[in-house]
């Protein structure tokens, strides 16, 4: 028997019970349509992270201290102090790295910061000017920090719209006085509503001179860590390694094993965002696979019910001519359709409902989100889908195909 | 050179432990063109006979020669390939496709045959105007009566013009005019040659045939030529 006529004799077979056949599908609908909704958000926020790190600009390298994490539990780099003033005044010398164009040395707290009765918890970053360029936002009202507020590590800070709403509400915060641990600082600009910017909430964040930060909030002598404006991308690879010759001659390192820093591009970071997310969405399409199998058993159960049901369809055919393989093909090509059909509902229904999620989504964390359907998806639902009837339609179709014609003819 | 040459034809039920002989040794042949009758009361193995006849049973001992080779030569494939080409079934209870019209029904054994599929319509038109259906081409079965029904049958068994027939209590589940049209029918497609093995338990349809072997308890009882062919015609239309 042709393909093509099995493959009518099949769908004839499906079409006699239809509300069945439909309600069969069910599971592996649900399945295919969890895994392409669970893959197409994963890849939107994966999008959308990665705009973020991008809106860092391309030509940003950041200098941690101690080795490079071996793992998401290795903080030793958090407690690590090699980041010093001395590091900053070698790395500013233009003999040294000229591929750099500008730095600015971080200090990063997180504290209680009060206004009058208001009392919130922020983040508090230590910085210089730099900041403002690389995070590509300045002050709506008010200014920046200056190179003289840094030098006499002034109390003043620049806050973030949330901030602001939430310390002062509608009241004008400029020039106000607020306490961030206790010390005075004053408000000296605002910025704009700006959301994230390479996992940074601007809109939640303090800016000021990391000089007071590092002496005055923190107590310290190090710096957390030191973000470089290399002069262009093309120069990335030069200034990384001029970058790492300075420190290592600094700290006398020789062998790169055991430096006490590590450079981290733009580039990596996207690296690093890519893998995790990838790893964290292919982990839940996983769990969502497991109604698959549910599913795939429902199929072979109902199968199960067609073979024995249509026995005497079965003896017939092989009475006028059917070889066990005719009949096999046929009972394996329903399940498939089955599954399949099954998948693309679940394709259409998830990339339907991914729509809608983008929709919701675009509302709740501002633009930038995304709605995505891979061609990866699709091909991924459609060929787990014929996968699973193939499976779970081998064994009731060889039942079927094993039945001898004249038992089967005689079924009641 | 008989068609059909059975030997010592035995046939065994096993179910768990307790063994059942639904024929010992059962011995004839058929000739090409002949009209055979088999007869006797239920139970007494005829069915289980035209189901080894026609490849639809294995035997559990003796020989069956089927067009001059032993039917254990064939393999499953060629098994399948002599009942689409060669034989053609006639069931009491017609087994028709439920939910299908007359044409698909008829042209199903095509499905399984090597004919191009663009002559498909043409045979089985042919087939369905020889049992006089052709009003009726595009009737789901459900809505024909069972003389009807059985015609549509006897189509479908036509269509890849088989050399055997055999009709397994064609007339069993109809009534005695509809019965005799099938009759009719069958003794026609004899008259132009092809051999049918007729299984009954009424005499006067066995009367169509030139041939009655009766069987009893899985043994023939009797074979004998018929000496006044279609002398129960009358008898039929009661």
């Amino acid at each position: 028997m042709s393909f093509l006529n099995s493959l009518k004799t099949a769908v004839r077979g499906l079409k006699t019970n239809k509300s069945r056949s439909a309600l069969t599908i069910l599971g592996i609908v649900i399945g295919i349509t969890a895994i392409i909704l669970i893959m197409s958000l994963g890849k939107g926020a994966q999008e959308l992270i990665l705009s973020q790190i991008k809106g860092l600009g391309s030509a940003t390298i950041i200098i941690e201290p101690g080795r490079e994490p071996e793992g998401m539990a290795d903080f030793s780099s958090m407690f690590t102090d090699s980041l010093k003033q001395r590091e900053v005044d070698a790395l500013q010398n233009p003999n040294n790295v000229p591929g750099l164009e500008q730095l600015s040395p971080m200090v990063i707290l997180s504290t209680s910061v009060n206004y009058e009765n208001e009392a919130h918890n922020f983040s508090v970053l230590g910085a210089a000017s730099l900041v403002a360029d690389i995070v590509n936002v300045y002050p709506q009202t008010g200014q920046f920090i200056d190179d003289d507020q840094i030098q006499q590590m002034a109390a003043v800070a620049v806050i973030g719209w949330e901030v602001k709403n939430k310390l002062f509400g509608e009241s004008d915060a400029l020039n106000q006085n607020i306490k961030i641990k206790n010390m005075t600082f004053r408000v000296i600009g605002i910025f704009p509503k700006k959301g994230s910017v390479g996992m940074f909430d601007v809109d939640n964040a303090i800016i000021v001179p990391y000089t007071t930060a590092q002496k005055y909030l923190s107590g310290i002598n190090y710096y957390h860590e030191i973000v470089v404006k290399a002069r262009s991308e093309a120069v990335i690879p030069q200034t990384v390694e001029d970058i790492e010759t300075t420190l290592r001659g600094l700290h006398n390192i020789t062998d790169p094993e055991k430096d006490d820093f590590h450079v981290v591009t733009q580039e990596d970071i996207a690296q690093r965002v890519n893998t995790v997310t990838s790893i964290l969405t292919v982990f839940l399409a996983a769990i969502a696979a497991i109604s698959l199998v549910v599913g795939g058993i429902g199929i072979m159960n109902i199968m199960l019910v067609s073979v024995t049901e249509r026995t005497r369809e079965i003896g017939l055919r092989k009475a006028l001519g059917a070889t066990n393989k005719d009949v096999l093909t046929q009972f394996i090509l329903e399940a498939i359709i089955l599954t399949v059909a099954g998948g693309l509902a679940g394709i259409i229904l998830g990339s339907f409902f991914s729509f809608i999620a983008a929709l919701i989504l675009t509302r709740v964390v501002g633009s930038g989100w995304q709605f995505v359907i891979s061609f990866q998806a699709i091909g991924l639902g459609l060929g787990v889908s014929a996968f699973v009837g193939l499976v779970f339609g081998l064994y009731p179709a060889s039942q079927a195909s094993k039945k001898s014609p004249m038992e089967a003819l005689r079924y009641e | 050179m008989p068609f059909i040459e059975i030997n010592n034809l035995e046939k065994t039920y096993k179910d768990g432990d307790t063994e059942t002989r639904a024929l010992c040794g059962v011995s004839f042949s058929i000739e090409p063109g002949e009209f055979v009758a088999i007869m006797g009361p239920s139970g007494s193995g005829k069915s289980t006979l035209l189901h080894i006849l026609g490849c639809l049973d294995k035997l559990t001992k003796g020989s069956y020669v089927f067009n001059n080779r032993p039917i254990d030569n064939y393999s499953e494939k060629e098994i399948a390939k002599i009942r689409n080409q060669e034989m053609g079934f006639v069931f009491q209870s017609f087994n028709l496709l439920a939910r299908t019209n007359v044409l698909e029904n008829v042209k199903l054994p095509l499905l399984y045959s090597d004919v191009k599929e663009s002559l498909w319509k043409g045979m089985a038109l042919k087939a369905i105007e020889h049992v006089g259906l052709s009003h009726r081409i595009n009737h789901e079965t459900s809505q024909l009566s069972g003389g009807e029904k059985q015609r549509v049958a006897i189509a479908r068994a036509l269509i890849n013009d088989p050399r055997i027939i055999f009709a397994d209590e064609p007339t069993g589940n109809l009534d005695s005019k509809s019965g005799s049209d099938v009759m009719e029918i069958i003794e026609t497609l004899n008259n132009q040659g092809r051999t049918i093995v007729l299984i009954t338990h009424e005499t006067y349809t066995a009367e169509y045939a030139q041939r009655i072997i009766k069987l009893k308890d899985g043994r023939i009882e009797s074979d004998k030529k018929v000496e006044e062919r279609r002398k129960g015609k009358n008898n039929f239309i009661k």
